[in-house]
């Protein structure tokens, strides 16, 4: 199946779960593809577009943009796709970076190799600056290996441990195989409609109760502080303020994880624990099945899935918490927290979902 | 066949003068002239105060080691593993590099060592600022 048809499959899904037409559809996001691809394809008139690309959390931000046009009443409806040729490479645009960019001349000439060679970067001066150990930051990958195993679509479904994430290949130093994401074929859509006309459809929604963005840099070497994302503490204060909830009331989080060090600074950049604290945080299992902040509970980018842009599975873990059909389940989960990153921390949004209508 | 060359910059007019300056030995920061802000990469404005009046000046190419990966997979004109490196100049800003003259390890690539700048000819026009421990 080629990068489109992922798009649009996930979009037919999801318009037979809201019973909806394409002619229902009056607005149109999506990211790389652009809408003028999606809506064409699909066969949709949209009075309202959004093709903000900022990487994997572009997703994030086309639900809060949605959010904010239907509150406007700028459209009614909004359709929101992503599909990712990721693994096999079908009807996907190479990424490339110009040699006359910033990152053409001012990184790409020292040897980075796309996201694994990059992102990992900051990684080192956060373990230094906090003393977090290469013990606790494997137990990001063992306690999502926990995760995965309860959702017979993740993608590696194994129990690991530690030393096996301590002894998988090297990929990038301090990073090895098992704390980089995996690489597959993917795609999603989620369909936004105000809280009343939502009360229609068949299948129960779930509602947007705060939402955040920011960009920072797309040069990871340029980051204000290697130690804390500026675009997450942007984004998360945002959707936490947006959504009037203290992070006492939070009983869901999916934090992005293309490589193992996100969980970390998301927990801190979000104010889930101080600076400094995720790694004993994670290693003490409180983000563990059983633990009382659950994270990544579909496994991950780590060990679910992950076709190079994760922000729409994240979502729609979120959402599938928050209708009570996720399969690890929490337990009268109220309020989830789905945080996305874009680009090596040059991007983020964060939404806020409820179970219910505040 | 020539040997795979590692990713070439192409200057722009607002970057040239630090290719001009890294061809002729020097690593050329710019400070502005309204608010001091001293900033990295290359613009003719304050990325701080959006004064454009700005000053380009030598730098003193002394820097410490902040942060690196090292990379174990194949890439054009590296041999792995080889050090992914950023480090902080001496007058503020941040810039990614290599190490070179250096054992490529864990071990001798100690955050915060001292580093100084040493000018890598890639061909006549492109010269690139790579780094060495201070010691060496």
């Amino acid at each position: 199946m080629s990068q489109i048809q992922l798009h649009a499959d996930a979009a037919l899904n999801a318009m037979e779960d809201a019973g909806l037409k394409p002619s229902d559809i009056d607005g149109v996001a999506t990211a790389v593809e652009t809408p003028q691809q999606i809506a064409h394809y699909l066969g949709i008139t949209p009075a309202w577009v959004d093709g903000t690309s900022v990487g994997g959390c572009s997703f994030m931000i086309h639900v809060r943009h949605a959010a904010a046009a239907i509150s406007a009443g700028l459209c009614k409806t909004v359709l929101i796709t992503h599909g990712e040729s990721g693994r096999s490479r079908v009807g996907n645009p190479p990424r490339s970076v110009p040699p006359s960019s910033l990152a053409g001349q001012f990184e790409q000439p020292f040897g980075p190799m796309g996201p694994p060679s990059l992102f990992p970067i900051p990684v080192l001066r956060y373990m230094k600056t906090y003393g977090v150990t290469h013990e606790q930051i494997a137990m990001v990958s063992v306690v999502q290996r926990e995760w995965a195993a309860r959702n017979p679509r993740a993608t590696f479904r194994d129990p690991i441990a530690a030393e096996d994430v301590l002894n998988s290949r090297m990929i990038a130093y301090p990073f090895r195989l098992l704390q980089c994401c995996l690489v597959t074929d993917g795609g999603g859509a989620l369909i936004l409609a105000s809280a009343e006309r939502a009360a229609d459809f068949p299948h129960k929604p779930v509602y947007i109760l705060g939402t955040g963005e920011s960009v920072e840099t797309p040069m990871v070497s340029q980051m204000e502080d290697f130690t804390s994302s500026r675009a997450f503490r942007v984004a998360g204060a945002t959707a936490f303020r947006a959504a009037g909830i203290t992070h006492g009331d939070v009983d869901h989080v999916m934090i992005y994880d293309a490589f193992a060090h996100l969980p970390l600074y998301g927990l801190e950049d979000l104010g889930f624990v101080p600076r400094g604290e995720a790694g004993r945080f994670i290693a003490d299992r409180n983000t563990a099945p059983g633990g009382r902040l659950p994270v990544n509970t579909n496994g991950g980018g780590l060990s679910y899935m992950h076709s190079g842009m994760y922000g729409m599975y994240a979502l729609q873990e979120s959402v599938r918490q928050m209708r009570g059909i996720a399969p690890a389940q929490i337990p009268d989960a109220k309020i989830s927290v789905c945080h996305g990153v874009g680009g090596m921390f040059a991007a983020s949004g964060t939404i806020i979902f409820g179970n219910q209508r505040l | 066949m020539p040997e795979p060359a590692r990713a070439r910059p192409q200057p722009t007019p607002e970057t040239q003068h630090f290719w001009d300056g890294t061809r002729n030995g020097e690593l050329r920061l710019q400070r502005c002239d309204a608010c001091a802000h001293v900033y990295f990469p290359p613009r003719p404005f304050c990325p701080a105060c959006a004064s454009r009046s700005v000053s380009v000046f030598a730098a003193s190419g002394n820097a410490i080691l902040d942060s690196f990966v090292i990379h174990h997979r194949p890439v054009p004109g590296f041999t792995p593993p080889y050090a992914i490196a950023v480090v902080k100049l001496a007058e503020g800003p941040r810039m990614m590099t290599n190490i070179i003259d250096c054992p490529q390890t864990p071990e001798a690539l100690v955050l915060d060592i001292p580093l100084k700048v040493a000018f890598h000819k890639m061909d006549d026009e492109i010269t690139l600022p790579l780094f060495r421990t201070a010691q060496a």
